[in-house]
């Protein structure tokens, strides 16, 4: 089997329903129109200009190239995971904390995939190696960025029942434990819907994908429960790290919350 | 000397310095806003702060946090609860008579927070911090939430405690004359710092 080409006629046919819509939400006064045309404009650009690069990638495929490439992409997730807060910690903790506890986790795991699981030759051959990081690390920086959001933000509301706690000598492992537990639950969600959803409410992306590139379905069902594990345990992994770390920053060695080092809302 | 203060100050407390022995109460007034409650967090070590705590003559940072906080115990004027029923924030049950000296229904101690007064809640969470037996009492308008009746059990038990256990209280208060005849000093907290009044 091979894969029918899209021609730019089909795809002007697909902007043309986006069209629609936009012209309706004018008809019907509800002035969602710019923001819709202007993010359809962005996703076409963003996405033509990752073609392009992985075209070029794809062609060089020397390691240097791939980790540079990783690096970026590692580099814009961890951007993203502070963006994302309410009240994320200030400086570069704040930065530092989401970016180790994604590359202690989706990298690894990426890496643990191509070498021991995938095996192409070689092994970072960036047809693999550059679709397996980035839905790792999508996923990765959706657990880690709810994770920490939902740690700072419970932090700064629950400021008198944890110092209540330190007040009766508790120390910071117990005046912390529901709020640890709380986070860690907060960034696994998104997973285990994903999980429980996996082929019954939606069929994955990255399934569907080899399945209209031709590939059969049991293959391409293989590769997605692989996916699928490696999401998991990235995200879970990632999720504690960040959350431990996390903890870590909000508190001084003699057992102060430091609400100080958050961002103000 | 039980409890020594020397040049405490922080972002919003301006310097104070005290000594208290034993069974010795401080009362400390002032205007709100001056830093009479950032003092008592300092002293619990809850926040930042410049200067030297001594209890006993051991300086604060050479104990580690929790346990100086279950020796110099602060009860804020907002009290926390982070569980659904009352026992589930104590150590232990009070005893009997702490019950019956603050006036609180024994049912209490099955009751869920929620359903509490704003007085009860007060009274809980000086019994809750009296179990630990702390050495130092740090106590910001323990009678604030009170009428006058239970206000003067609070006050009397309060100060029963100190009594007896040899400890010694900083009680920040707007009506001295709950603590009159108990409290030989009292500190003026001004934005230029503390000013100590009374015999020494």
């Amino acid at each position: 089997m091979e894969l029918y080409n899209l021609t730019p006629f089909d795809l002007a046919l697909t902007a043309g329903l986006v069209l629609a819509l936009g012209v309706v939400q004018v008809l019907l006064g509800l002035g969602l129109f710019r923001t819709l045309a202007l993010n359809s404009l962005r996703m076409v650009l963003q996405l033509l200009l990752v073609g392009v690069i992985l075209e070029a990638v794809f062609e060089a495929a020397t390691l240097p190239w791939i980790m540079l490439i990783a690096m970026v992409m590692m580099g814009l997730a961890g951007y993203e995971v502070v963006a994302r807060q309410k009240r994320a910690i200030r400086g570069w903790h704040g930065y530092g904390i989401g970016l180790l506890a994604m590359s202690a986790t989706a990298l690894i795991v990426t890496v643990l995939a191509l070498t021991f699981a995938i095996e192409a030759d070689p092994w970072y051959r960036p047809q693999y190696a550059i679709p397996l990081l980035g839905m790792i690390l999508g996923n990765t920086m959706t657990g880690i960025g709810l994770a920490l959001n939902n740690l700072t933000q419970t932090a700064w509301r629950s400021r008198q029942e944890i110092e209540a706690r330190l007040l009766l000598g508790h120390p910071v492992r117990e005046a912390t434990a529901e709020l640890r537990s709380d986070s860690m639950r907060a960034g696994l969600i998104p997973t285990l819907n994903m999980l429980a959803a996996a082929g019954v409410i939606s069929l994955p992306g990255m399934m569907t994908g080899q399945i209209l590139a031709g590939v059969p379905p049991i293959e391409a069902v293989k590769y997605q429960i692989l996916i699928m594990f490696l999401i998991t345990a990235a995200t879970g992994f990632g999720s504690l790290i960040a959350v431990q770390l996390g903890v870590r920053r909000l508190f001084d060695p003699r057992d102060r919350l430091r609400l100080d080092r958050l961002r103000s809302g | 000397m039980l409890f020594e203060v020397k040049n405490l100050q922080g972002p919003n407390v301006p310097p104070v310095s005290f000594a208290l022995q034993a069974g010795e109460v401080l009362t400390v007034q002032g205007e709100s806003g001056v830093g009479k409650s950032q003092m008592l967090r300092a002293l619990a070590d809850l926040s930042p702060h410049e200067g030297q705590v001594y209890l006993e003559g051991v300086e604060q940072s050479t104990i580690p946090a929790a346990k100086w906080r279950r020796q110099v115990a602060l009860v804020p004027a907002e009290s926390g609860w982070w569980a659904d029923t009352v026992a589930e924030h104590f150590a232990r049950r009070p005893d009997e008579d702490r019950w019956k000296s603050l006036r609180l229904r024994p049912s209490l101690w099955d009751a869920e927070v929620e359903r509490l007064s704003s007085g009860e809640r007060q009274r809980l969470a000086v019994l809750r911090a009296l179990i630990l037996t702390p050495r130092v009492l740090l106590l910001d308008e323990p009678t604030a939430n009170l009428d006058h009746e239970n206000a003067l059990a609070m006050a009397e038990l309060l100060l029963d405690y100190v009594e007896r256990y040899k400890a010694a209280a900083v009680w920040i208060s707007h009506n001295p004359e709950e603590v009159r005849g108990h409290a030989s000093r009292w500190l003026d907290m001004t934005p230029a710092g503390g000013v100590l009044h009374g015999t020494v």
